[in-house]
């Protein structure tokens, strides 16, 4: 029996993140296998937004803020605990995304930049300037999940670095099966003929406009959990995560990957998240020469780099 | 009594009129063919009647309810389906793909039930898929079911847009040009295949160059020139039309005319 | 009174700047369609090689003739290396490939320059001058001057001459552009090149008051897109005025709300344009054809 592409993609997926630390000289490598993970997951829902749906947003970090803040300020002020405070911040998402997404989704390509990117812009101003709530730029401290000591109770020891890639490694692997599931289902099939025509999707009697609302709700979600993700693992959080950088970032990652496949998308993460891991010997080069990837990859290979490969030995097979 | 009725439609872009105080109707499985030289309007009279563009006079009447500004895909609930003249495929979707996405208001449903793929989803994707491959089948296209849209021919994209518009089992079926880049012979297929779908009682408003095809399967034409209605009729009369001939030979004929005159 | 007139004046002072960054994206946006996000670097460019022409002994004027010459270099190469090959590249892959270029820009000046803050010497000295009650910088007007001659050269550029017309008709239609025989690529190296130079003027005039650094580009890219859009993007009347008034609603927010949320309001007076009015204040209605 011939695999699924969704069953192969989540085996490949699942695999890598089992086997990987096999080759792990340091925990470094866990931690930094943590981070592409979190990074994947925000990238996973973009592939919904950008690669599906064929909308742009250049403010998804601003929905990561939310995620990451509600970790840090929900168990301080609410008493909830953290876990629940990941959840709270991703409902919390999903209904601004709701409210945001309305009026910013009747816009197209540069218009649609421009909007969300003043809407991640205007978040990050928040976090930053409400100092007595959020710490300001100085950032603020997070709780400590619990799950850990949890687990060790019952007899399974995992170091902080290993606990983290675990559990990130397995959200992600949770995100990418819903997002496969999403592409081969109905809705799935909407965004992307809203993608392929507009009018032809109209026509066949797609609302447009509530799709393109689902798919900027879900991706919200996805982009909030990465943020509460990578507070929680981090224990500590600045206005960064939800700024301009970081909105660009995601983005990048997503299309460098190849924004239409989940796989291409976490490479995509996976790669950005590791160049500046590399080049910090490098230091100074890191601007210089993530800027080059971006431009060389979008020029060369604009489907992104998996599905540009791909292509190439398929054609090569032929 | 009629299924779909205009009324007085109407439109100008930039001053010009580009459709003027346009009226006919159709009955259920009627085949009524909207002709006139290029640039008559028939495309834009076509946009207004499936909402994607909106009138500024006149109405559009889809049994017996006022449906003039209605948006497409709500046009498309009640039965109102169409077809393009510039093709408009979804290209990343495979040719399946493309005929299941046109079952959208039959499969759609949760989200939550899709992102987890709970077995009401899968049911719904199964259905839209059974019947997508049977109307592939219908239009020709069953073997090419798996291929890329993008890599099929242009008269194997007008089929698969004919079998897109078809998966909504349309009451009233706009065709912008069906038939052309076809050759003959596919041009006789969906020659049949436009009969067998009026058959079933399906309304069908055609916009089509290839006359031939037009005299033949056609119950009624509506002949437009500069945007405005210049004739109407049954085949046989529209084709005798003085003012059908001249509209369609221009000036050539006018100075025949004078010549002899 | 005078406080008003004040923050009115260092509005229109800040929204010069913008109008000049507003102005570099409409050329070029008109020629390619292409919205270069790379914009703010030919400012922080601009004022960057005046600074270090300058302190290596270079007079002032021929330090800024030459930052301006280099970035319009830099510009025209932007147009060869990265647009060019991409045309007919997606929306989205075109915003990665203008905003890798920035950070590629920014990485670059970082190196061959530092990430020190620099500023060199007025034009005109330092004495405020005093109108009504309210102060202003010689130095503004000079950036208040800069914008508005860019502005009516353009215009004269765009409506007296053959190849500003062509660049016009170019950004019209292209295709028919190069049936009747216009040279469309080099309408692009022109345009990159002349909104690169606008790009540096800028940085050149406005480096006295607000001092520069390699990473100031940025948020004067995003500001001067913002005032794009608000005006209308691809008018160069909108251009104008959506920077001016940009400036403006900063300097008001700043006095008269909170200086911390002076960006915030311009970015939530850009959305409530485009919510009620998408095309922007000077923007064309558009039709799709099906």
């Amino acid at each position: 029996m011939r695999l699924s592409s969704k069953a192969t993609t989540l085996l490949i997926l699942a695999a890598v993140i089992a086997i990987a630390p096999v080759f792990f000289p340091s925990s470094y490598y866990f931690r930094v296998g943590s981070l592409i993970f979190v990074n994947g997951l925000a990238v996973t829902g973009l592939v919904i937004l950008i690669g599906y749906a064929g909308q742009i947003s250049l403010g998804h970090a601003g929905f990561a803020g939310i995620g990451a803040y509600a970790c840090a300020l929900a168990p301080v002020h609410l008493g909830l605990h953290p876990a629940l405070a990941a959840v709270l911040g991703a409902l919390l998402s999903a209904a601004i995304a709701f409210l945001v997404g309305r009026p910013i989704l009747r816009l197209k390509g540069y218009y649609l930049a421009v909007a969300s990117l003043g809407f991640g812009i205007l978040v990050s101003m928040v976090l930053s300037n409400e100092a007595q709530l959020t710490g300001g730029p100085d950032g603020m401290a997070v709780p400590e999940l619990g799950l850990r000591a949890v687990l060790k109770a019952i007899g399974i020891d995992l170091s902080n670095t290993e606990f983290w890639y675990a559990f990130s490694g397995l959200v992600l692997v949770i995100g990418a099966w819903l997002a496969l599931n999403l592409y081969h289902s109905p809705t799935g099939r909407a965004l992307r003929a809203l993608h392929g025509s507009e009018v032809a999707a109209r026509t066949v009697g797609v609302d447009v406009a509530h799709y393109k609302l689902v798919a900027f709700v879900i991706s919200a979600v996805y982009a909030s959990v990465s943020g509460s993700l990578l507070a929680l693992q981090n224990k500590f959080i600045t206005p960064d995560v939800a700024g301009f950088m970081h909105s660009i970032e995601m983005v990048t990652m997503a299309v460098l990957g190849g924004a239409g496949s989940v796989l291409g998308a976490i490479l995509g993460a996976a790669i950005l998240t590791t160049l500046p891991q590399v080049l910090t010997v490098f230091q100074q080069y890191e601007q210089l020469m993530l800027g080059l990837v971006m431009m060389l990859v979008m020029i060369f290979m604009r489907a992104g780099l998996l599905p540009s490969i791909a292509r190439r030995i398929r054609g090569r097979a032929e | 009594m009629s299924l779909l009725q205009i009324e007085g439609l109407g439109i100008d872009f930039g001053g010009l009129r580009a459709v003027h105080d346009v009226g006919f109707s159709l009955k259920p499985g009627e085949i009524v063919s909207v002709i006139g030289p290029n640039g008559a309007g028939k495309t834009t009279l076509f946009n207004m009647i499936s909402g994607v563009y909106a009138p500024a006079r006149g109405r559009v009447v889809l049994d017996g309810e006022d449906v003039t500004r209605i948006p497409p895909h709500l046009l498309a609930r009640r039965g109102l389906s169409r077809t393009f003249q510039n093709l408009q495929i979804f290209q990343s979707m495979s040719v399946l793909e493309n005929a299941v996405a046109g079952h959208h208001l039959h499969e759609r449903g949760s989200v939550f039930a899709d992102l987890f793929s709970l077995p009401a989803a899968r049911r719904r994707s199964k259905a839209s898929e059974d019947s997508a491959r049977t109307l592939l089948d219908r239009v020709g296209l069953g073997r090419a079911a798996e291929q890329e849209a993008g890599s099929l021919s242009y008269g194997a994209l007008k089929r698969l847009e004919i079998a897109r518009a078809l998966a909504l089992k349309p009451r009233v079926l706009l065709l912008d040009e069906p038939a052309a880049g076809c050759n003959a012979v596919e041009t006789e297929e969906i020659d049949h295949l436009i009969a067998k779908v009026a058959a079933e009682g399906v309304s069908i408003l055609l916009v089509e160059h290839d006359m031939k095809m037009v005299m033949r399967i056609s119950n009624h034409i509506v002949v437009l020139d500069h945007g405005e209605k210049i004739a109407e009729g049954e085949p046989a009369a529209i084709s005798r039309n003085p003012r059908v001939i001249e509209a369609y030979l221009g000036a050539q004929a006018t100075e025949v005319q004078n010549a002899d005159g | 009174m005078p406080e008003l007139l004040q923050f009115l004046l260092s509005g229109i002072t800040v929204g010069a700047v913008y109008a000049l960054v507003a102005l570099g994206f409409t050329i070029i946006y008109n020629a390619s369609d292409v919205v270069n996000f790379a914009q703010g670097e030919f400012v922080m460019l601009g004022g960057m090689i005046t600074f270090f022409a300058h302190a290596a002994g270079l007079p002032l004027p021929l330090a800024a003739l030459i930052a301006i010459i280099v970035t319009a270099g830099i510009g025209v190469a932007l147009n060869k290396l990265a647009i060019e090959p991409a045309r007919g590249a997606p929306v989205v892959s075109l915003i990665i490939i203008t905003i890798g270029a920035s950070i590629f820009i920014r990485g670059a000046t970082q190196l061959v320059f530092d990430k020190q803050i620099h500023r060199f010497p007025a034009f005109s000295g330092d004495q405020p001058i005093l109108i009504g009650g309210a102060t202003i910088l010689p130095q503004s007007l000079w950036v208040i001057a800069g914008a508005l001659a860019v502005f009516v050269c353009l215009w004269l550029f765009f409506t007296r001459t053959l190849i500003g017309r062509a660049v016009l008709a170019t950004a019209n239609n292209r295709v028919a552009a190069q049936l009747v025989g216009i040279n469309t690529n080099y309408v692009m190296t022109l345009s990159f090149a002349m909104s690169a130079a606008i790009g540096a003027l800028a940085g050149v005039l406005v480096t006295p008051i607000t001092l520069t650094s390699y990473d100031v580009g940025l948020a004067l890219a995003l500001k001067g897109f913002a005032a794009a859009m608000l005006g209308g993007m691809g008018n160069p009347k909108g251009a104008l005025v959506g920077g001016l008034l940009l400036g403006i609603l900063e300097a008001m927010t700043a006095g008269y709300i909170s200086s911390q949320y002076k960006d915030a309001a311009a970015f939530v007076v850009i959305l409530a344009v485009l919510f009620a009015m998408p095309q922007g204040l000077f923007g064309r209605k558009s039709t799709d054809r099906v």
